[in-house]
């Protein structure tokens, strides 16, 4: 009896050892490097014995250089206009097409079809489609007597453009996700606003849009979330440019540590993205815990 | 009733318009890349062309091709089967067991799930290179991409387990089954659907993956992914072979698409329905 109940309490451990290892290796352990690093000055090339300690002098540079301001400022604007249409839209979209038919799967599984691509490859098409001479969509514009656009050359367009792309991929994330959450509405409610003369617009506002709202936060943080992790699709399209007009922080620091190869400076970024993604992801967490209260109490 | 039909026509329109929004792009990246260049340079629009393979015989006239798709592929199949067997299980300790430590390791787990890949490059790079010697191997990547894709994994198999009844595990082992056999056995049978949509994630993910890649491999080891990026820096682009790269990659995602949008579909909305 005693051995078995040893067995017992290794168990769990037994089970969860592996996969503690591979991601604490992979993914604890550089976080914690990459904080220790961003205390020092490292070129690459030179061992990281060779990494010499400076203090803050890292992170000071990034609060005095212009190109980390500018990198910011496209990070938010790009992560927040992204999610702000892609859920104004998707959540529309739904609500219009919210009705239970045949065939819906097969649209369905065509929605996905964007999110599935290799972020690359929607790079790739993007960039083809926005180019100048034989891009589709100046070819479309020219068609009905407009001109073309400098979608990717100029600095003002660039940053619209690569929306446009992320748009394109994530909109149908949005809406699926709405969907579902309308699909397991109470239907009492729906039924007590009906029997009260509630217009369909009423409805939409006062009760649908309400009860969805849950699944609506949720979403949002998630799409934010990964906003900031979005690299390759720009990476890409402009490579950051032109200028700084799309140089989005994950690419910046891509940049810092390979082409300028300060390894140190590098860190800092990295960690002051790091930051931003773990208040959200913080964030998301705590509204699920009072979400999962909530509903013990209802309950 | 009239306005009934506008209305059914009108949501049908509407429908198709954005299924067509969706397919546009990836349609016209098919067969851009079975076009010739001058039909791709001529600016008058042409929906009719005679299909042509000569951009795909061109890149696979390229030896180097072959190889980096095998690399993406070992790399894809490899860490899909070893992030589902690390993953299930510890999904199961965390679901079935209680013990020190597992809130700490729960919650640290859904934060690592967040980790940008950005962040993790120069780290990465750093102990990859410098103390495990693992750059340029593809070992290297392979490692990275479990440790990614391990928390969504982790993640999503709870929700499954949760759902096996415990009566079963419990009567298995009354006749005597040990742990890893009741886990063996008897759990992971019973979860197969969730097995399936983690697979085609972590599939999706090692597949589709570019960035770890970039720095972490060389000619040799490179994925095919990078490939593509190093085609498009060159000043003359050769969109046709581009086109046809691209379309290699899309080619998995997509047919795991058509054949399991269901479990995709659970996969995605798995995190924001339940909460």
């Amino acid at each position: 009896m005693s051995v078995r109940r040893k067995a017992n309490r290794s168990t769990p451990y037994l089970f969860l050892l592996p996969a503690a290892l591979v991601m604490a290796l992979g993914l604890l352990y550089p976080v914690l490097r990459s904080a220790w690093l961003s205390f020092h000055d490292w070129k690459l090339g030179t061992p990281p014995d060779a990494a010499v300690f400076t203090g803050w002098e890292n992170y000071i540079f990034l609060l005095e250089d212009p190109k980390v301001l500018e990198s910011t400022l496209v990070t938010l604007t790009f992560a927040f206009s992204v999610v702000a249409l892609e859920v104004v839209i998707g959540v529309a979209l739904a609500l219009l097409l919210e009705r239970p038919i045949r065939g819906m799967t097969v649209f369905r599984t065509i929605f996905i079809l964007p999110m599935m691509i290799a972020p690359i490859v929607v790079g790739l098409i993007w960039r083809y489609m926005y180019s100048e001479q034989f891009g589709i969509l100046n070819q479309m514009l020219k068609a009905i007597g407009l001109g073309g656009v400098p979608w990717l050359s100029s600095p003002d367009m660039a940053l619209i453009s690569v929306i446009i792309a992320d748009v394109w991929q994530w909109t149908p994330f949005i809406f699926i996700l709405a969907m579902a959450a309308l699909q397991s509405l109470p239907s009492s409610a729906l039924e007590a606003a009906r029997i009260d003369g509630a217009t369909p617009l009423q409805t939409v506002f006062y009760i649908k849009i309400p009860l969805m709202m849950p699944v609506i936060i949720v979403a949002t943080l998630l799409r934010l979330i990964d906003a900031f992790k979005v690299l390759e699709v720009i990476f890409i399209m402009t490579y950051g440019g032109p200028g700084l007009s799309t140089e989005i922080l994950s690419l910046h620091i891509y940049k810092t540590a390979f082409v300028s190869q300060q390894l140190g400076r590098a860190s800092a970024l990295s960690n002051l993205l790091l930051m931003i993604v773990l208040c959200l992801s913080i964030a998301l967490f705590v509204f699920n815990k009072v979400r999962e209260g909530q509903a013990q109490r209802t309950r | 009733m009239r306005s009934k039909q506008l209305g059914t026509i009108g949501y049908y329109g509407l429908l198709i318009i954005l299924a067509l929004i969706c397919l546009g792009p990836i349609i016209l990246m098919l067969t851009t890349s079975l076009k010739l260049k001058t039909q791709i340079f001529d600016d008058s629009f042409s929906f009719f062309f005679m299909p042509t393979l000569t951009n795909y015989v061109a890149v696979f006239q390229d030896e180097r091709l072959g190889r980096d798709l095998s690399n993406s592929l070992i790399v894809g199949l490899v860490s899909t089967v070893i992030t589902l067997t690390l993953g299930c299980m510890a999904a199961y300790a965390l679901v079935r067991f209680r013990f020190m430590g597992r809130d700490a390791v729960s919650i640290t787990t859904l934060l690592l799930r967040m980790v940008p890949p950005a962040v993790l490059v120069v780290p990465v790079f750093m102990i990859w290179t410098y103390d495990l010697s693992l750059t340029n191997t593809l070992t290297g990547v392979i490692i990275i991409y479990v440790a990614l894709n391990l928390p969504f994994v982790i993640w999503i198999l709870q929700s499954f387990i949760e759902q096996v009844p415990p009566a079963l595990e419990e009567a298995a082992r009354m006749d005597g089954a040990n742990p890893f056999q009741v886990f063996f056995l008897v759990v992971l049978p019973l979860i197969r659907p969730g097995l399936a949509a983690a697979a085609i994630f972590t599939f999706r993910i090692a597949w589709n993956e570019f960035i770890l890649a970039l720095v972490l491999t060389n000619r040799v080891t490179r994925t095919i992914p990078v490939k593509v990026s190093l085609f498009i820096t060159e000043h003359n682009i050769e969109w046709g072979q581009i086109m046809a790269i691209g379309t290699l990659i899309a080619i998995p995602p997509l047919v795991f698409t058509f054949v399991a949008s269901k479990q995709i579909i659970t996969g995605l909305t798995a995190g924001a329905v339940k909460g």
